[in-house]
């Protein structure tokens, strides 16, 4: 990929800059050492920064097993490395793991030019980059003519011995100013004119450097740090700067900084008056603390601007209490109530997309936004009407819908709300939308675009058919492909085929406002279609070559079923068969159950739970959803919005061949049921099994159990509330915990089964964390998920149970579950029993599947085409 | 720069040249027994399969290989050393013969095509090939442990460094770096071949050739081709490419990628076609060729051959279908600075 003029560096893999992680690798714990790499690279870091330089450490040891551990997980491997350590041998030590084209840093003139020259040669010949520190033999450069003459000498050195000049990247040193000795005052300034003059006398070189340093003596006032930090990077970005190791989340936006405060550090940073250090200083305590600690009297302050100001604020922080009350001012002193949107409103939301798309807002922040700006929308609307006016211009319109069959809205919401604060106009169709509704509405409303979004994997196909009715309308506009089990790869295999229009994947919300304004933008829209169409084809030729792996015939696969060991452990008799209604629990019952970490997900915050609380990046915005959630919790548990209700049922069992039978009674004479379960057909490597559920039940007698559970009754009341008060904020909260809520519950009523109701676990109870990770005895696989990934069986098993009557969950015709915050699937007792996925499978296993599970061939085909090639 | 690298660029500048075939496929159409295989060697193992050892024991069958490619109108003509390293070796229980194995190797070429020159005057190169060896410096074996490593980056230049002693000892014009499927031991090896070079005072080219292990186009430890052409551009190769891997239809987007920003000459000889259910090659040689010749047509090689599954058929039907067509233009990329991890990155200079 090509990046953007500024490349920030990763530090937090340094034991010199971040305590956490110094304590990790103290500790010898690389795996969460690996994690917080994982975390930063997630985070948008480009080039990971790796330093072991501590005097209780073995540094050679410590660089070499850290680097051969991120180089095995693919998504930290993908950036590029740099090794730092002030000791060559370490350097060199890292260099020889790294498969890829790092940088090294730093090498200097510090011990004279041979040694630097040396050094240089083999960076060369490791095929590194390289950072070089203005040093020389006398010491560090502190004036500006120093930097400049050092760096234009190891410039000259290194283009001698063939160093590529675009590999070089100078650190001309950041030191600390206002440090109250006075000829520390000039050194942001003699950085930021030595920075204009390398870039002149050194073509195609870089300039990074360490930005933390220049703050130091404000050590404790993090709210001047950042400000100071901010306006140097500014004035040393338009002179030639363009990498450094900063810390994303320690950062202001330039504009958005206290004029004051930015005033004094621009003073300070630039030596612009004798008396800088001491206005700053006299200032720094007002400043300190933060807006949290801050909060009481910055809120009187902001209370007391102008009002587009205070609609601007209120926008950017996300404060819904006053917003009523300003706008209602705002449109009195504006001529038309339009411009009030047009004017502060639009001014305020500009901020907020700038900022989540720089990675320096995140999602719960930015609906908090957006729920500022629906609210003061919703005021205005009605006079913007009695006026006849036309809409604010917005960037485009575009309809968005769950397609039909699927309920889950999540996801769309988040693109739909941030879509908003980036000026686009949504029409949201909401769930279960027919392709003939979303086409009416694109050309009712003459839609820019349209998305489409699904969570389960049929709505594969209704996106399919979408796509191919837009066709057959003669539609061009471009169609959006967005929801967790869309994919790129399904997107140009089977949907931008079917439509002539431009067709894209859109991965997440952070990117969904990129696409859409590139097509709508006349200047750049045709490239990025040309370019999507190319890689899509690019994904179909390499498709096409069939080199996916060979799948066996299915009666190979079924000889190499999985030997479950039913001698050492015989199938356990339930203490209970039958079916059971579960009515007896409570929200409050379940909250010790949640997992939390896909709850934060949902956000796109990503991270583990707890540790993402005090992330460095996104634990603020982290914590603060954290504080809402449990509050909403609260307020869910003593109001009583949610009330959870399920149903299980355990039956005498047996396998015959790739089906599990169900009876009645013990005697297993009359059949009541048969679930036919697929096998895995690919190829396997000696000794591993091609598995199928059936394996681990036994042929003679056993038992299977069933269950459905949800945590969504009552939960349509309250989102009608929040939805009347434009409170996106809130619909997609409640709606998430739901969703954990449920899991919860899945989770909860598991061990109640496998302790009591079934009773084949014994032993002591685990912990919340055991359970999450899957400690526990048996498996309870959901249809339409890896293990049974055909939806249909969901039926059966609501059909087994009476699940609807019962449980109150309905089903879609595409087998989606009603309300969402649902789970339903099987119970598999016996300890050999995993998880697994089915992956492709063969013609054989399709028409055998047909058989098995009475419908005709189309029908399976239908139902089982994810895993058809 | 050598003589015979500026010679060979020359060449390719004109034309588009022929490499050579596989020699694996080849032997194994001769039917050897073990004791073939051994000859006059003495050792504990079983030495069938051990296609280097036949530099020793059965010399005139690898000269009348070569000879058959040279033939069918190849250029460049590689060595059969593709496991002539101490690693590979270990297994047949001949480390000590790794010295032996690659000069016979390179004497046996070398041979061969100054014989062929010598009566027809048209030049042709040698190239001393390295396999990958069968460790990785990248991966760990242990499932358990990833940040195991079998071998150390040192162990493995050494290992690659004796063997290019011996090569360029039996007179290879360029050291051949092929079928990478893991990025730090073709650096490893590199850097072997930059201290071979110190040591006899003059640089020793270098010519690397990745594969790719799945069909999004990555090698095994991961990277994808860009990403591998930026860790290893520092070489400065003569010429960088890819083999192997698949056939000439799977190979062709990521011949594609690498054509665009490689600022060298571009070399690619896949296997003919993927193999059958049986393991075997069955691709006719027109076939092959007329694939081959497509990517000529596009523009992007300036080197073409065949990998595993062809014979001296494929390689002559290439050489008429690439005659007189123009060879790849080398791209001239802007500077900028060129990282990489498992991917390609790249920030304006």
């Amino acid at each position: 990929m090509t990046s953007a003029s500024f490349i920030n560096i990763g530090e937090r893999t340094n034991v010199t800059g971040s305590a956490a992680f110094k304590k990790l690798i103290l500790a010898g714990d690389y795996t969460a050492a690996v994690e917080v790499a994982r975390q930063q690279v997630e985070n948008g870091a480009q080039i990971i920064d790796v330093n072991m330089d501590e005097g209780l450490l073995d540094s050679e040891t410590a660089m070499v097993t850290f680097l051969n551990l991120i180089a095995a997980e693919p998504d930290i491997a993908r950036v590029p490395v740099m090794v730092d350590s002030s000791k060559w041998s370490v350097i060199e030590a890292g260099l020889k793991c790294l498969a890829g084209k790092g940088i090294v840093n730093s090498i200097s003139m510090k011990e004279g030019e041979a040694a630097f020259l040396e050094q240089a040669r083999l960076c060369l010949r490791y095929g590194a980059a390289v950072v070089v520190m203005a040093f020389d033999e006398i010491g560090q450069a502190d004036t500006a003519a120093r930097k400049i003459e050092i760096c234009e000498r190891a410039y000259r050195l290194l283009t001698g011995i063939g160093f590529p000049p675009e590999d070089i990247i100078f650190d001309p040193n950041i030191f600390a100013v206002a440090t109250g000795i006075e000829e520390h005052n000039n050194y942001g300034v003699d950085f930021i004119e030595a920075c204009a003059e390398i870039r002149r006398r050194c073509p195609h070189a870089h300039i990074s450097g360490g930005v933390s340093n220049l703050s130091f003596s404000f050590r404790g006032n993090e709210p001047v740090r950042r400000a100071m930090h901010s306006v140097f990077l500014y004035h040393a970005i338009a002179a030639g700067m363009d990498m450094g190791i900063v810390n994303a989340g320690q950062l202001d936006v330039y504009d958005a900084i206290d004029p004051e405060l930015r005033d004094l550090c621009e003073e300070v940073v630039l030596n612009r008056r004798a008396d800088a250090t001491d206005r700053l200083l006299a200032a720094a305590d007002r400043f300190k603390g933060g807006p949290a600690k801050a909060a009481d009297p910055a809120a009187e302050e902001w209370r007391g601007w102008p009002v587009e100001k205070r609609l601007e604020h209120a926008l950017v922080k996300g404060i819904d209490a006053f917003v009523e009350a300003d706008t209602e001012e705002a449109r009195h002193q504006f001529a038309r109530p339009i411009e009030v949107i047009e004017g502060p409103l639009m001014a305020g939301m500009n901020v907020v997309g700038d900022l989540f798309g720089a990675g320096k807002m995140f999602l719960p922040q930015v609906v908090k936004s957006a729920r500022v700006m629906k609210k003061a929308v919703a005021i205005l609307l009605p006079y913007i009407e009695a006026e006849k006016q036309v809409g604010a211009s917005s960037k485009g319109r575009i309809i968005m819908a769950t397609v039909k069959g699927d309920v889950h809205d999540i996801g769309k919401n988040i693109v739909g709300v941030v879509l908003q604060c980036n000026n686009f106009e949504v029409i949201d169709l909401g769930v279960m939308v027919p392709a003939q509704t979303i086409l009416d509405a694109a050309r009712q409303h003459q839609a820019d675009m349209i998305g489409l979004s699904g969570l389960i994997t049929p709505s594969l196909d209704e996106m399919v058919h979408v796509a191919s009715e837009m066709q057959r309308a003669g539609m061009t506009m471009p169609l959006l492909i967005g929801g967790a089990t869309t994919s790129r790869v399904h997107t140009a295999l089977r949907i931008e085929p079917a439509y002539a229009g431009p067709v894209v994947h859109v991965l997440d919300a952070s990117r969904a406002v990129g696409v859409a304004g590139t097509l709508v933008s006349d200047t750049l829209r045709d490239q990025f279609v040309a370019e999507t169409a190319a890689e899509y084809e690019k994904i179909r030729v390499a498709r096409a070559g069939g080199a996916q792996s060979a799948l066996v015939p299915l009666e190979q696969a079924r000889d190499n079923g999985f030997p479950t060991d039913f001698i050492t452990h015989p199938p356990v008799q339930p203490a209970f068969t039958g079916t059971m209604t579960i009515d007896d629990v409570t929200v409050e019952t379940l909250i010790p159950y949640i997992d939390w970490t896909p709850f934060f997900r949902a956000w796109e915050l990503h991270g583990n739970y707890p540790a993402i609380l005090t992330d460095e990046v996104v634990g603020a915005s982290a914590t603060s959803l954290y504080a809402d959630a449990q509050a909403m919790l609260k307020t869910i548990v003593a109001e009583d919005w949610l009330r959870p209700k399920g149903v299980i049922a355990i039956w005498p069992a047996r396998r015959e061949g790739d089906d599990v039978v169900l009876f009645g009674d013990e005697s297993r004479t009359a059949a009541i049921a048969r679930l036919p379960f697929l096998r895995q057909q690919i190829a396997k490597r000696d000794g591993r099994a091609n598995m199928c559920l059936a394996d681990f039940i036994h042929p003679k007698a056993d038992w299977l159990g069933g269950f459905a559970v949800q945590a969504g009754e009552g939960i349509d009341a309250q989102l009608a509330r929040f939805k009347a008060a434009h409170d996106d904020y809130n619909d997609i909260l409640l709606k998430a915990l739901a969703d954990r809520l449920a899991e919860a519950f899945a989770e909860y009523l598991h061990e109640r089964v496998r302790r009591e109701i079934w009773g084949h676990e014994q032993g002591n109870r685990m912990s919340n964390e055991d359970l999450i990770r899957e400690r526990y005895t048996g498996i309870r696989p959901a249809p339409g998920y890896p293990a049974c990934p055909e939806h249909s069986l969901k039926r059966r098993l609501f059909d087994l149970m009476q699940v609807e009557a019962r449980a109150g969950i309905t089903l879609t015709d595409s087998f989606a579950m009603l309300p969402t915050a649902a789970v339903s699937g099987f119970y598999f007792a016996h300890p050999e029993s995993a998880y697994f996925g089915v992956a492709r499978v063969g013609e054989d296993q399709l028409e055998d599947y047909a058989g098995r599970l009475g419908v005709s061939r189309e029908r399976a085909v239908q139902l089982l085409r994810p895993n058809l090639d | 720069m050598t003589n015979a690298t500026e010679a060979f660029r020359a060449a390719a500048a004109a034309r588009i040249l022929v490499k050579d075939g596989p020699y694996g496929t080849a032997i194994q159409k001769l039917g050897l027994n073990a004791a073939d295989y051994a000859g006059h060697i003495a050792s504990n193992h079983d030495q069938k399969g051990n296609n280097d050892l036949l530099n020793l024991t059965q010399p005139q069958a690898i000269a009348g290989i070569c000879n058959a490619y040279i033939a069918a109108g190849a250029d460049l003509l590689a060595t059969n050393s593709f496991n002539a390293n101490r690693i590979s070796q270990a297994d047949y229980g001949l480390e000590d013969r790794v010295r032996e194995i690659n000069l016979a190797a390179a004497r046996i070429i070398r041979d061969c095509v100054d014989a062929a020159t010598a009566l027809d005057g048209k030049p042709r190169w040698v190239a001393g090939s390295l396999g990958p060896t069968n460790k990785t410096l990248s991966l760990s074996p242990r499932v358990s442990d990833p940040g195991y490593r079998e071998v150390t980056f040192d162990q493995v230049k050494d290992v690659y460094r004796e063997q290019i002693d011996a090569l360029l000892d039996g007179g290879v014009d360029f050291i051949l770096i092929e079928t990478v499927f893991d990025t730090l031991n073709a650096k490893a090896a590199a850097f072997a071949a930059a201290e071979a070079g110190d040591a006899r005072g003059a640089p020793v080219p270098v010519m690397l050739s990745m594969t790719l292990t799945d069909l999004s186009g990555r090698n095994l430890s991961g990277q994808t081709v860009e990403a591998f052409w930026h860790s290893i551009a520092h070489v400065k190769p003569v010429a960088v490419g890819l083999n192997c891997s698949f056939g000439a239809t799977e190979l062709r987007p990521h011949v594609q990628a690498l054509a665009k920003v490689a600022d060298t000459l571009l070399m690619t000889y896949p296997n003919a076609g993927l193999p059958n259910d049986l393991g075997a090659y069955d691709e006719l040689p027109e076939t092959t060729a007329g694939l081959i010749r497509g990517w000529a047509d596009e523009g992007l090689v300036n080197i073409v051959g065949g990998c595993c599954g062809n014979t001296p058929d494929h390689i002559a039907a290439m050489a008429r279908q690439v005659a007189g067509l123009p060879a790849r233009t080398i791209p001239q990329p802007e500077p900028a600075l060129r990282l990489s991890g498992l991917e390609a990155h790249r920030f304006a200079a």
